[in-house]
């Protein structure tokens, strides 16, 4: 993040150390009203980031901003160095964007849309490629079904294939997995893993936070148009959440004094005790076998990046 | 330029695929036209010696099929995409202005200059006459479908509904072309009418197609190029810009 390259000097020979997204001072108003005040964000290439916030916080504004579908009214924005207005064409092939809508073109079939996005990007469609995108997503079957006679999840499947049809650098994926089932979702994070794995950098947003836990490096937490957190999502957990005891005493059971001040009751009658790290458990445990009391139920709560978000929030933190 | 000719036959898929609606159907209602007309119309005089008032209609209806279809395959295309939203598909790309405007407006001069090649076509089976300037008659169909495929852009950029497409259509498009001489010649109609219609640049695009046609026309058919010509290239210019500056497209 410190070694950005100055204006004014072309970018960096080594392609290694230009950022994949680069965004300062970006903001949108629509109207009076601001949908982003102020942002700054870079992601460095081959990360996996996720870009997290609740609805309305600004976050599809960015993503148009950077897809060239939106035009900023302050700020630059650049993908792979390349300045997403003055060069806007090296800008837009270095990156593949799932939109968030559900869009489609009702007069072709699965393969024809994908043949056709291919050829906007100036590229002889790789059918290969095409095949490849078609197995890994699950799409085989319907390559030439008409768009229309596909389901929702599907067609966010043929979005997520379209975006990545001309090989872009950088993968932007706007809730790729709202209306995807189980099993789905599953191969395509197995499939976008992979990319990432081969050095594609990835931004994501989603509101399933364990799907950015568990998939992203780092994380940008957005409300009303501005960056509110942004960290390692390893360094957010330690220092927004906790490990949890949760548990369960026998009918007519209390904790003793100290232990009793910090548990938080949930509504299921079940007590929680915040803890800073595993070894608290034991010493948890002993103080409720010193006091008699009878365990009838455990579970020891891994730190949770909805506690972090919830935490940030809400204003609780800086 | 691979970026371009997909684009373009992408327009050109999107209309043939459908080509009962846009090519079979105004051919359909252009001969209709011509038969109601021709029979209704059969006793009047001729407007130039030699030339019967049926055989007067068919470049004037040849012409306004032509602008009418390119028009529509321009407007609703973009309309529908900036609809249903899969205009990003294009906007997302590296395409460049220019390639966007080639695209849309070529494929609609296609589709325009198919609808009056096969209006033509039957034509022949009742009125069999070569054109007198076949030039001439090419450059004024290419020019009319050119200007009618780029007013038929700004309009479907311009449109957020379908009902402001269709009101684009119905209080500038039809009235322009029937009030263009498609029926009559202008020294048929009063004074101050005349005067208004010499501002109606569709009115010199089929008065240079008909001149292309039979070798008459009111209006000297160079004078008409001229008008027709710059009437087009200023608005393609116009055009441009707009999409240029993503203006409606991008916000
Ligand atoms: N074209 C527009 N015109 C007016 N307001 C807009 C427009 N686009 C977005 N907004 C407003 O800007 C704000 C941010 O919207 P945005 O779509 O970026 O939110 P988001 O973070 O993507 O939310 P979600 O999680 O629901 O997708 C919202 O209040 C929205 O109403
Ligand atoms: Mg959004």
């Amino acid at each position: 993040m410190l070694d950005r390259p100055l204006a004014g000097i072309p970018a960096d020979p080594s392609p290694a150390r230009v950022a994949a997204i680069r965004i300062e001072g970006a903001q949108k108003s629509f109207g009076s009203f601001q949908a982003l005040r102020g942002v700054d964000l870079e992601v460095q290439q081959g990360e996996f980031f996720a870009l997290l916030g609740p609805n309305g916080a600004g976050k599809t504004t960015l993503i148009n901003l950077l897809a060239g579908l939106t035009r900023p009214d302050a700020g630059t924005l650049a993908i792979l160095g390349h300045d997403v207005r003055a060069d806007y064409r090296a800008a837009r092939r270095a990156v593949g964007i799932v939109p968030q809508e559900l869009v489609f073109d009702p007069f072709f079939t699965v393969r024809e849309t994908l043949r056709l996005q291919c050829g906007y990007f100036g590229i002889r469609p790789d059918a290969a490629w095409i095949d490849e995108l078609l197995e890994n997503l699950q799409l085989q079957d319907k390559a030439n079904a008409n768009m229309r006679a596909l389901s929702g999840g599907m067609k966010r499947r043929v979005l997520v294939a379209q975006a990545l049809v001309h090989r872009p650098a950088v993968l932007v994926l706007d809730e790729p997995t709202a209306g995807v089932d189980v099993e789905l979702r599953q191969t395509l994070w197995k499939f976008i893993r992979r990319l990432n794995a081969e050095g594609q950098t990835i931004l994501l947003t989603t509101h399933y936070l364990e799907e950015a836990q568990s998939l992203c490096e780092r994380v940008a937490m957005m409300k009303a148009g501005r960056i509110v957190a942004l960290d390692h999502t390893s360094k957010l957990l330690t220092d927004h959440s906790h490990p949890s005891v949760t548990l369960r005493l026998q009918a007519a059971q209390v904790l003793p004094g100290p232990l009793a001040a910090r548990a938080v009751p949930l509504a299921d009658g079940r007590l929680r005790i915040a803890i800073d790290s595993y070894a608290e458990v034991e010493q948890v445990l002993a103080a409720c076998r010193e006091s008699g009391l009878t365990i009838a139920d455990l579970e020891v709560g891994q730190p949770d990046l909805e506690d972090v978000f919830v935490a940030i929030m809400r204003g609780e933190v800086a | 330029m691979r970026g371009f000719f997909t684009l373009f036959r992408k327009e050109m898929l999107r209309f043939w695929k459908v080509s009962f609606q846009t090519l079979l159907a105004p051919l359909v209602s252009t001969l209709l036209y011509l038969l109601v007309f021709a029979q209704v119309m059969s006793g009047r005089s001729e407007i130039y010696p030699g030339i019967s008032y049926r055989e007067f209609l068919v470049p004037g209806l040849a012409m306004m099929a032509m602008l009418q279809n390119a028009f529509s395959n321009t407007s609703s295309s973009m309309v529908q995409s900036k609809i249903t939203g899969n205009i990003v598909f294009v906007l997302l790309t590296p395409l460049r202005p220019i390639e966007m405007f080639g695209a849309y407006v070529m494929a609609a001069m296609v589709r325009g200059m198919a609808v009056g090649t096969c209006v033509w076509l039957v034509s022949l089976l009742f009125f069999p006459r070569l054109p007198a300037h076949p030039l001439e008659l090419l450059a004024f169909a290419l020019l009319g479908n050119l200007l009618a495929a780029v007013l038929g852009l700004i309009a479907g950029i311009w449109a957020e509904k379908f009902d402001q497409m269709a009101a684009f259509q119905n209080f500038l498009i039809v009235p322009l072309t029937f009030l263009a001489g498609v029926f009559y010649s202008i020294h048929g109609l009063p004074p101050f009418w005349r005067d208004v219609s010499r501002f109606n640049p569709f009115l010199y695009m089929i008065d240079g197609f008909r001149h292309g046609f039979f070798g008459v026309s009111d209006v000297a058919p160079l004078d008409s190029l001229l008008i027709v010509g710059l009437s087009a290239f200023a608005l393609s210019w116009l055009t441009l810009v707009l999409i240029s500056r993503g203006w409606r497209l991008r916000h």
